[in-house]
């Protein structure tokens, strides 16, 4: 370790942090700085307000399922089918007399959980490539760089539907199929930004005063890319729920035991003609869940891009 | 620039090669054994035994992965595991539904997208550059087999104007005939893949509208609008033609579930029922097919990109 001398004193961290940060929440008009800037930016747009309160709905939902479900998603009932929407059940009921609301208040579950997995994956996978395609040797760099490129090809279906054909459809085979698709486009958006941080002029100075390339990633460019990435991840997840949709519609998906949103539009489909106001449900909630997602994920990009928050109007 | 399409080739082919070897030995190693899938849970260790002997698994893995590529190069995909049929045979026989079905999309999705996405970037700050906008948000976020539900109640169950599932069984000897089974399967992925362009355009619109020149073409005398689509199209086209590629991607996912939801006999719904079937062979020609078409659309589109930029074309 060598430590520049410069002759003076040195000055104390803490002190450093609060002046600094006190002169940056003079600049922004006595507001305190960092944080609660862009939380109240992304509150500020509509996209962003939709995007928030869709995501707590949808939380809030799977949180309540887990205690109470108005009847029991799971249990057929012969002599209730078809009901139409009533104060008994809000949204009628389907071809086997289940309660459609109840069912959909428990897929949440399974949309939450796809989503928060895959993200998870995504991120993984996102941070990993964007690492070795970093700080690593320049051989493996451009490797990396081809590899992204050719992985980016395979659409996330038809990596579902190849890692299906191996392990059987599931939840698992979603999650890790969009996460790993997800994870490539992540590393793909996020190398221009990453390789520009990592020739900057203060991660140069961070290596010649010693840093190691671990603490460059965690200290300097991670916390660069973090933006770019919850942007991605929010996108992510709103990929997840369309991918589980469609691929429990192809058969791949939800087993038949787990009640799934795209699990409840594949049983009703063939009824479109007949009771459409019962395929109408699944449907409008995934819509609604992808729109939050997405505009989610609008919001924060533009609520952490400082070109924008300063402009304002685009 | 022939230094520039000659990369670009050299990396299409180590892209190939690269797919190639990822699905082969994605399908063979994670599970173990092909023939124990093939003969199914109920089988015999003879019987396993008997299958791994005829399909050659006892070589070497790394011979097996030989095997194959010689084969592609000559055009042969292999045969299927279950009809002993030509995989090539059945991807040509099939593309003949999947590949109209994609064109007609596409075209779909750039005539809205197209004006639809510069009137929203010119409107931006009015009611209906807004609603453009968000409908396009909302469309883009619909799951492609509701939206195909839809448009069967609307325009088949309906209004009956057209048929709401199926291809004529002799294919395109009736072209009328053919040609309407399409139309809603197109329009749906037309429309879902229309929207998520659209977004791309208005930004990309939106973008080149805050640019110098376009602000200079408009102080000599023009409208805001006219600079824009006289000036800053070029620019549009650009990035159009860059998301083009990935466009494709999401072409082939919307084949595959909109096949399915109407019966059409395309290479999308045959690889759903070969992952069911467990036919493996076959599994890995098709998704070779389908991720060979992406890479080379891919490339296609970079080239492209080159010759219409002139800044990179300077540069090369």
């Amino acid at each position: 370790m060598t430590t520049i001398q410069t002759g003076a004193p040195t000055p104390d961290p803490r002190r450093v942090r609060q002046l600094a940060r006190r002169s940056s929440a003079a600049r922004r008009g006595g507001r305190p700085a960092g944080r609660r800037t862009w939380w109240r930016a992304l509150l500020a747009t509509p996209s962003g307000l939709y995007g928030v309160v869709a995501v707590v709905v949808l939380v809030a939902a799977a949180g309540v399922s887990l205690v109470y479900t108005p009847y029991d998603p799971g249990a057929a009932n012969p002599y209730d089918q078809w009901f139409g929407p009533s104060l008994t059940h809000l949204m009628g009921t389907d071809n086997v007399g289940r309660d459609i609301f109840s069912v959909l208040l428990a897929g949440s579950r399974t949309t939450v959980q796809v989503a928060v997995g895959s993200a998870l994956i995504a991120a993984v996978v996102g941070v990993a490539l964007a690492a070795l395609g970093s700080l690593t040797a320049r051989w493996v760099r451009e490797g990396i760089a081809v590899l992204i490129d050719i992985l980016i090809a395979f659409p996330t279906i038809l990596v579902a539907l190849m890692l299906a054909s191996v392990f059987g459809g599931s939840l698992g085979v979603v999650i890790v199929a969009v996460g790993v698709s997800f994870g490539v486009n992540i590393a793909r958006v996020s190398r221009g930004e990453i390789r520009r941080i990592a020739r900057s002029e203060y991660v140069l100075a961070a290596t010649a005063s010693g840093l190691g390339r671990g603490r460059v990633l965690t200290r300097h460019l991670l916390p660069n890319i973090a933006p770019v990435f919850i942007v991605q991840l929010s996108w992510s997840m709103a990929l997840a729920v369309l991918a589980e949709a469609g691929l429990s519609y192809l058969g791949y998906g939800a087993p038949a035991s787990t009640p799934s949103w795209g699990r409840l539009l594949a049983e009703l489909q063939p009824y479109i003609g007949v009771h459409p106001l019962a395929v109408l449900w699944p449907g409008l909630v995934i819509t609604l869940t992808v729109l939050g997602f997405n505009l989610l994920g609008d919001g924060l990009r533009d609520a952490t891009d400082p070109r924008v928050r300063q402009g304002g109007n685009r | 620039m022939i230094r520039f399409v000659l990369t670009r080739l050299l990396l299409l082919a180590v892209g190939l090669l690269v797919a190639s070897a990822l699905i082969f030995f994605t399908l063979r190693i994670l599970p173990g054994d092909v023939a124990q899938v093939i003969a199914g849970t109920q089988s015999t260790p003879e019987q396993v035994a008997a299958i791994r002997l005829s399909l050659g698994l006892d070589r070497p893995i790394l011979v097996q992965y030989g095997d194959w590529l010689g084969g592609l190069l000559r055009g042969d995909l292999g045969s299927s595991l279950i009809t002993s049929s030509s995989v090539a045979d059945e991807l040509a026989e099939k593309a003949q539904v999947t590949v109209p079905l994609a064109v007609f999309s596409l075209v779909i999705a750039l005539l809205f997208s197209v004006p639809l996405g510069i009137l929203a970037a010119v409107r931006r700050r009015r009611v209906s550059g807004t609603v453009v906008s968000f409908v396009s948000q909302g469309l883009a976020a619909v799951p492609a087999v509701w939206a195909g539900l839809v448009l069967i109640a609307i325009f088949a169950v309906w209004l009956g104007w057209l048929p709401p599932q199926g291809f004529p069984l002799d294919g395109w000897e009736e072209p009328g005939r053919a040609l309407q089974s399409l139309v809603l399967p197109s329009l749906t992925i037309g429309i879902i893949e229309g929207a998520v362009l659209l977004r791309f355009i208005r930004s990309a619109a939106v973008e080149a509208s805050g640019e110098d020149y376009v602000r200079t073409a408009a102080a000599t005398g023009m409208t805001r609008t006219r600079a824009l689509i006289t000036q800053g199209m070029p620019n549009v086209a650009l990035s159009v033609v860059s998301v083009l590629g990935l466009q494709v991607a999401g072409l082939i996912v919307g084949a595959i579930i909109i096949e399915q939801l109407f019966s059409l006999p395309g290479i999308g719904r045959m690889l759903v029922s070969d992952v069911g079937n467990r036919d493996l062979t076959k599994v890995q020609g098709e998704l070779l097919a389908l991720t060979a078409i992406v890479l080379v659309i891919g490339t296609v589109v970079d080239i492209v990109h080159r010759l219409l930029d002139p800044r990179q074309r300077e540069t090369a």
